[in-house]
């Protein structure tokens, strides 16, 4: 249990995917102008990191390594991704109109956000067991949301700020990131591996 | 090769079936947006948009069919609220569609008959049964819902002298 916990933290602070390892920078972008949107896609990509950490641990342990496949990952983890974000995307449409015209274009390129599909990979190279594949997507998760949501807070307030010409838009919101991520770099040593 | 081919196959097929259940199985419904947008309509009713009232209207901007720039009794600070909520660009061309003008009674002909008070949606007519009524100029959004009712076509539009008299919610 508390190694799993490592596992999610882990993910969540030291290894963020989004300001450590430079990962799903896309959306972060994108969508991180506004608070209610950035929550929303927070929602839906955990929930596509999470199923899709388990799925293709499940894929890649019971099927591509017994039958020698090991080469089949990358385009199988996409259809894997690709299913699972249609699915979170119907959800939406159907059920959050809202939300699905504030996130617009965003949500089907969760498809390709790389934060997921690098969940995938590492989870196929080093996971131990389902529950810690689980834990690394749940963990990458709550780290993408943790850090959408500061992002788009930062940015509302930019907003209003009197910020220099020259620097205004995604200037200012790629500084404001290049910032974000040397704080991140203070978990480094929370944990050790 | 077959054995990689035949697995992809599979596992594409496993998905596309289960979204094509998941699509049958899932009703559209977000009751919640449509009454998050409703919310920022006047509620006056009027059909000005095209819809036949402010829910409608409100369903059909959650849709995407409609702009935000379609309400003249709302005026410039619906459409902008509405832009804001939909997360879309703000209004291209305002005023939106401007009135054509306001009510004006021709009170000597009126008989007092009341009628188009009731239909009025902004109560912008004042008067009672059997006396001369007579329109509120400032409140009035020239939807023209009170001359088809008109017994005696007592009722003309007067156009607007500028568009500045339209009213706005703050």
């Amino acid at each position: 249990m508390a190694e799993l916990l490592l596992i999610a933290v882990g993910a969540a602070t030291v290894n963020n995917f989004v300001l450590v390892r430079f990962l799903g920078l896309c959306p972060l972008l994108g969508v991180g102008s506004r608070l209610d949107s950035a929550a929303g896609m927070s929602l839906a990509t955990g929930f596509v990191l999470t199923v899709t950490a388990g799925l293709s641990y499940l894929l890649d342990h019971w099927v591509l390594v017994p039958l020698d496949l090991g080469y089949l990952r990358i385009i199988s983890f996409i259809l894997l991704i690709a299913g699972t974000v249609q699915l979170a995307e119907l959800v939406i449409r159907r059920r959050y109109a809202l939300l699905h015209r504030l996130l617009g274009m965003y949500l089907p390129l969760i498809t390709t956000n790389c934060a997921v599909l690098g969940v995938a990979l590492l989870n196929a190279g080093t996971a131990k067991s389902l529950a810690a594949a689980l834990a690394m997507g749940l963990g990458a998760g709550l780290g993408f949301a943790l850090v959408m949501l500061l992002f788009a807070s930062l940015r509302e307030r930019l907003e209003s700020a009197q910020v220099p010409q020259p620097f205004r838009g995604p200037a200012i919101a790629l500084v404001t990131a290049g910032m974000m991520s040397l704080a991140f770099l203070g978990f480094a040593g929370l944990i050790r591996v | 090769m077959v054995l990689g081919a035949g697995l992809l196959t599979a596992l594409a097929m496993a998905i596309g079936i289960l979204l094509a259940r998941a699509s049958a199985g899932l009703q559209a419904n977000d009751e919640s947006g449509i009454e998050r947008i409703n919310a920022l309509l006047p509620q006056t009713q009027c059909g000005q948009c095209g819809y036949p009232g402010c829910r409608p209207y409100a369903e059909a901007l959650l849709q995407g069919t409609a702009g935000t720039d379609q309400c003249p009794p709302g005026g410039e600070a619906t459409a902008r609220a509405l832009a804001r909520l939909l997360g879309s660009r703000g209004p291209q061309h305002m005023p939106p569609a401007p009135a054509a003008g306001i009510a004006v009674i021709d009170e000597p002909a009126c008989i007092g008959c009341a009628r188009c008070i009731e239909v009025c949606p902004v109560d912008a007519i004042i008067g009672a049964a059997q006396f001369s009524h007579t329109v509120i100029a400032a409140d009035c959004t020239g939807c023209e819902l009170c001359i088809p009712v008109c017994p005696v076509d007592c009722i003309r539009l007067d156009p607007l002298p500028g568009h500045s008299t339209q009213p706005s919610p703050a």
